[in-house]
């Protein structure tokens, strides 16, 4: 029967179909809606909600698990002797350089993959795809590890190739040095989602129709022009997007630094000082309060991009 | 466009391959390097031998690594069934009904997905030690949701928006029962949607490296990134190198290998989740 | 096969809105029915009540001696072409034209026969194994047509089939539908905002706005007898014209100078003061050739001829006027009702496609009489309908039809036999 089993359809209904429903039957869609999507709601809540809260909870405690009776109250002082250490700060700086430098390289460079992509043969463009999807779909460790040795004094190769460069020679230490060693995390986290962000520009690309490039051929851009008049203007969605998932997703880095220097040398990012707080010190009440600093950090990128940007996430997804 | 055109985007097209793939032919490479070929400083080893797969595989390194690679496809294939399966009905919901709160869960997915894990990995560490679920499969696969779910949410949804919903109602008015027009309409329009949400969401838990090295310490529960990235202090071999990058290609096997299967899928999945086409 | 019948048929939404408002229709068994109105007048709405893919608020619903008022969809036993095909996209040709027999767990070798016969009405044989996206429109509407060919539908019922479909294809396919229809003698209601479709197909049509049946008369009959200015207004392209016009005994002054009206129509408008008098483009001609013997049951005036159109067989003068603000806003809010962007009060003139007249010019025009309509502007009636003349044209369409389809079943007997004939009863 119709009125218990089948809502109308909501797209391509017929022009002079019904906009508005019935009022009992909004009430069991309602309750159907919930139904299905409930669990999967509580779920996310439960495995996300629930953690932020405790850790937030635990942050205000001197709290050590190697020494659980001193277990007390302390406030805010987690906080302050965090937000006093100079270790903290340069984290913050740490990841606010990779985030930087990662994501400004990976737009342009995503942009370039992006345009080859769409102006590559036919014939050629399954194999691009493929290609482009090995990156993403590698362990994040597997690419530290495969940097690593490329640039390691002892099994690298790079020293030997690039020994011309100067400054680089057969003795070259790179993760010996600050900078150096941030360069090549720079270049593992780069060579890994650079191909996500080109996909997600390609479909951006998809997404500006091809008789606006003619009109302004025809009114007299040039190529440039088009690029930035007519291209990047119409995607401005799409790159949007692009920028504030990888930012969040860079402000999140961990992985390649845990295997490249693991933390030596001035190299800590956030999340891994929290991770040594925590689970190497099992400093748990400290360890907590790193995690919600980096949790309101996050939450303040997402909510400047948002807001300064105007990233309308639900007008990306054509909602 | 001009030939000298067609061979540029054409050199652009190799380089492209090239880029993508020489990191991995570099740890190939090494993965067949003996030990003492490790710093010969070329790309190629002198002699490519076996002998660090047989390491592994086989011999020394077996009883760390191939625990690692049983708990990764375990619990890796559990996390995805389970956010796919919750995933579907809510999708369902976001895509069909009309209901309030479709906004908040969408929202609330996209939170999730920004989450540092790192912050929820904290307090879980003491809790998951508390409640006996530290070093346990279900100790990984509940935080694995918070991974995999939002990412399945919004693809799952963008792809049951693209359904043509009607057929079900031209089925019906073909004499189709509900059932039947879902089983032979809905079934078949909705499946390729969520079989690439689990690839998506496979690649996703199985890329973890955080949850694993954090709430694990035995191989009892240790997947294979957190092996690998621990293998580095272990003492069993002097020189782990060579061993890693084996283990580190067999662990690539698997994703290449869907890549090559479903390439355009996934492609249309992770577009689709993000910036709709 | 069966006999459509509505009896004040309600669809009310939550907030009280009737988008189908106490609508009673009858459709004969075999009948071409034709819902016809702009968007948003209630036809999709009206459709899908009787297929049962949306409730109805109340009256009953007849289809073949039975209230299907509460039964499912598929209990129904009627077929439906979608507007936008609602093809399978995962079947190929064949298996979406033989779903309906799957569903009903036909035997194979009878699905193979069915579906063949109707791929051969339909010209789809070399297409059958192909999947819907690899098909042109023209191609997947046929398609679409396949499912209730196979079919011992009760009834068939068209959602704008052909609105997603270019002009020229349209044009072929309104002939295919009304071949098909007329061979197998099936029920069908054809739902369209399109009037060429709706006077071309239909054996009676049904003209609805704003959820309430207008008139429900054969095409000739809305043509030459409309009931109100809606009908007229929307039947008939180019549309007809309205003037303003105030009666003088037995004349009416309007801007294209005084028409004299017969006693009849005369007595129907006595006494009223601001009337539309409505004039189809093609009771005009250039009045220098009009026969002489013509002359006289028509009036001439001079006028200034704005822009001209030359289609070759025939000839348009568009031809401005002035009317009262009052006649203005009224006219303004039904074309805005008819879907049409009437810029400007302007008369559309049919002319002999000889006709000299210029642009930009005076020139004299002939007006014919005798079938103009005068319309009351505030009720919009109209005031000079003849019903019983428009009875008798809605008569001799119904005999027409019933005539016709004696004969495509003398054709279908004599050609029983053959492989032609397709599994439909």
């Amino acid at each position: 029967m119709s009125t218990t089993t089948l809502p109308p359809t909501k797209k391509d209904a017929p022009v002079s179909a019904p906009k508005v429903r019935a009022s009992d039957r909004a009430r069991g869609e309602k309750r159907l809606g919930w139904l299905l999507a409930g669990p999967a709601f509580a779920v996310m809540l439960l495995v996300t909600a629930y953690p932020i809260l405790q850790a937030t909870y635990e942050s205000l405690f001197d709290y050590r698990l190697t020494d659980p009776e001193n277990r007390s109250f302390t406030g805010l002082t987690n906080y302050w002797v965090i937000l006093t250490d100079s270790l903290w700060w340069q984290s913050i700086g740490v990841t606010a350089f990779i985030t930087v430098v990662t994501v400004a390289v990976e737009l342009v460079l995503g942009f370039g993959l992006a345009l080859v992509m769409v102006k590559a043969l036919r014939a050629l463009r399954p194999v691009l795809r493929a290609a482009i999807l090995i990156p993403y779909a590698v362990i994040t460790v597997v690419s530290a590890f495969a940097w690593q040795f490329a640039f390691d004094i002892q099994s690298g190769f790079v020293n030997s190739w690039f020994a011309w460069l100067p400054g680089v020679s057969e003795n070259t230490d790179w993760f010996g040095d600050r900078w150096t060693a941030l360069l090549v995390i720079c270049l593992a986290e780069i060579w890994k989602t650079t191909p996500f962000i080109s996909l997600l520009l390609l479909a951006g690309l998809a997404q500006v129709p091809e008789v606006l490039q003619e009109a302004a051929k025809v009114d007299g851009a040039t190529r440039w022009q088009r690029l930035w008049k007519v291209t990047i203007p119409n995607m401005k969605a799409a790159i949007m997007v692009a920028l504030l998932f990888r930012t969040l997703d860079a402000f999140r880095v961990f992985d390649s630094i845990f295997i490249m220097t693991n933390g030596a040398n001035g190299t800590e990012s956030v999340s891994f000082l929290a991770y040594r707080q925590t689970i190497a010190r099992l400093e748990i009440g400290l360890g907590s309060a790193v995690s919600v600093l980096l949790f309101l950090a996050v939450v303040l990128i997402a909510f400047s991009f948002i807001k300064l940007f105007k990233v309308d996430l639900s007008q990306a997804r054509g909602e | 466009m001009s030939t000298r055109n067609k061979v540029l985007w054409g050199i652009g097209g190799a380089l492209i391959v090239v880029y993508c793939l020489f990191p991995i032919a570099w740890i190939v490479s090494v993965s067949l390097k003996a030990p003492s070929d490790l710093s010969n400083g070329s790309f190629l080893p002198s002699t490519p031998t076996w002998q660090n797969y047989d390491l592994i595989l086989f011999g020394g390194a077996s009883d760390l690594f191939l625990p690692a690679l049983v708990n990764s496809f375990g619990i890796c294939l559990i996390a995805t069934a389970i956010s796919c399966l919750l995933a579907m009905f809510a999708a369902y919901a976001i895509a069909r009904l009309d209901f309030p709160g479709k906004k908040l869960i969408l929202s609330t997915a996209l939170a999730v997905a920004i989450f540092p894990v790192i912050s929820i990995v904290t307090p879980l560490f003491n809790l998951w030690r508390n409640i006996g679920l530290y070093d346990t499969w279900p100790g990984l696969i509940i935080p694995y949701l918070s991974l995999t779910l939002p990412i399945s949410i919004w693809t799952m949804s963008a792809f049951f928006r693209e359904i043509p919903w009607e057929m079900e109602q031209a089925a019906q008015v073909d004499g189709a029962t509900t059932w039947q027009a879902f089983r032979k309409v809905i079934v078949p329009l909705a499946a390729p949607g969520v079989f690439t949400t689990a690839i998506i969401a496979f690649f996703i838990a199985w890329n973890d490296f955080i949850y694993g090295i954090s709430l694990t310490s035995t191989e009892a529960a240790r997947p294979v990134p957190a092996a690998l990235g621990l293998f580095t202090g272990a003492s069993q071999f002097e020189e782990p190198t060579g061993a890693i990058s084996a283990a580190a290609v067999i662990v690539t096997i698997p994703v290449v290998v869907l890549v090559l299967l479903f390439q355009r899928r996934i492609v249309a999945g992770l577009t689709n989740g993000a910036v709709k086409g | 096969m069966a006999s459509i019948e509505m009896k004040s048929i309600v669809k009310q939404y939550g907030d009280g809105f009737p988008a189908v408002n106490d609508v009673s229709l009858d459709i004969a068994d075999g009948e071409f029915m034709i819902l016809v109105g702009p968007s948003g007048c209630g036809k999709s709405t009206l459709l899908r009540m009787i297929v049962g893919l949306e409730d109805i608020t109340s009256g009953d619903m007849v289809i073949g001696g039975k209230r299907v008022n509460d039964l499912a969809p598929r209990d129904r036993n009627l077929s439906m072409v979608f507007q936008n095909y609602a093809l399978y996209p995962h079947m190929t040709v064949y298996e979406n034209i033989a779903f309906p027999l799957r569903l009903s767990k036909t035997p194979d070798d009878e699905v193979r026969r069915k579906v063949e016969a109707a791929s051969d009405v339909l010209e789809l044989q070399e297409h059958l194994e192909r999947k819907p996206a690899n098909l042109s429109g023209g191609q997947r509407q046929r398609v679409a047509m396949g499912r209730p060919i196979v079919r011992d539908a009760e009834a068939f019922l068209f959602d704008e089939p052909l609105s997603n479909l270019d002009a020229k294809l349209r044009g072929q396919m309104r002939t295919e539908i009304s071949r098909l229809q007329r061979r197998l003698g099936i029920t069908t209601v054809y739902v369209t905002h399109d009037q060429t479709e709706a006077m071309t197909l239909g054996d009676r049509v049904c003209v609805l706005r704003k959820g309430k049946i207008q008139q429900v008369a054969s095409p000739r009959e809305l043509y030459e007898q409309p009931v109100n200015l809606f009908v007229a207004g929307f039947i008939g392209s180019p549309p007809m014209n309205f003037l303003p016009a105030t009666p003088e005994g037995n004349r009416l002054k309007t801007p294209f100078g005084d028409i004299e009206l017969d006693e009849k129509r005369a007595a129907a408008v006595a006494g009223r003061d601001l009337l539309l008098v409505g004039i189809r483009p093609e009771y005009f001609e250039d009045a220098t050739l009009v026969d002489e013997a013509k002359r006289p049951v028509g009036s001439t005036f001079r006028a200034r001829v704005d822009v001209t159109e030359w289609l070759g067989d025939s000839q348009y003068a568009y031809i401005p006027y002035d009317a009262p603000d009052s006649i203005k806003a009224q006219l303004r809010d039904l074309s805005k009702e008819l879907d049409s962007e009437e810029l400007r009060t302007q008369a559309i003139v049919s002319i002999d496609a000889t006709s000299r007249i210029r642009e930009g010019r005076e020139a004299e025009f002939w007006l014919d009489s005798r079938k103009v309509h005068v319309f009351d502007p505030e009720t919009g009636d109209n005031l000079t309908r003849d019903a019983e003349a428009g009875a008798e044209l809605t008569r001799l369409a119904t005999q027409d039809r019933l005539e016709q389809a004696e004969d495509a079943r003398g054709r279908e007997t004599d050609a029983r036999g053959g492989a032609t004939a397709v599994g439909v009863g």
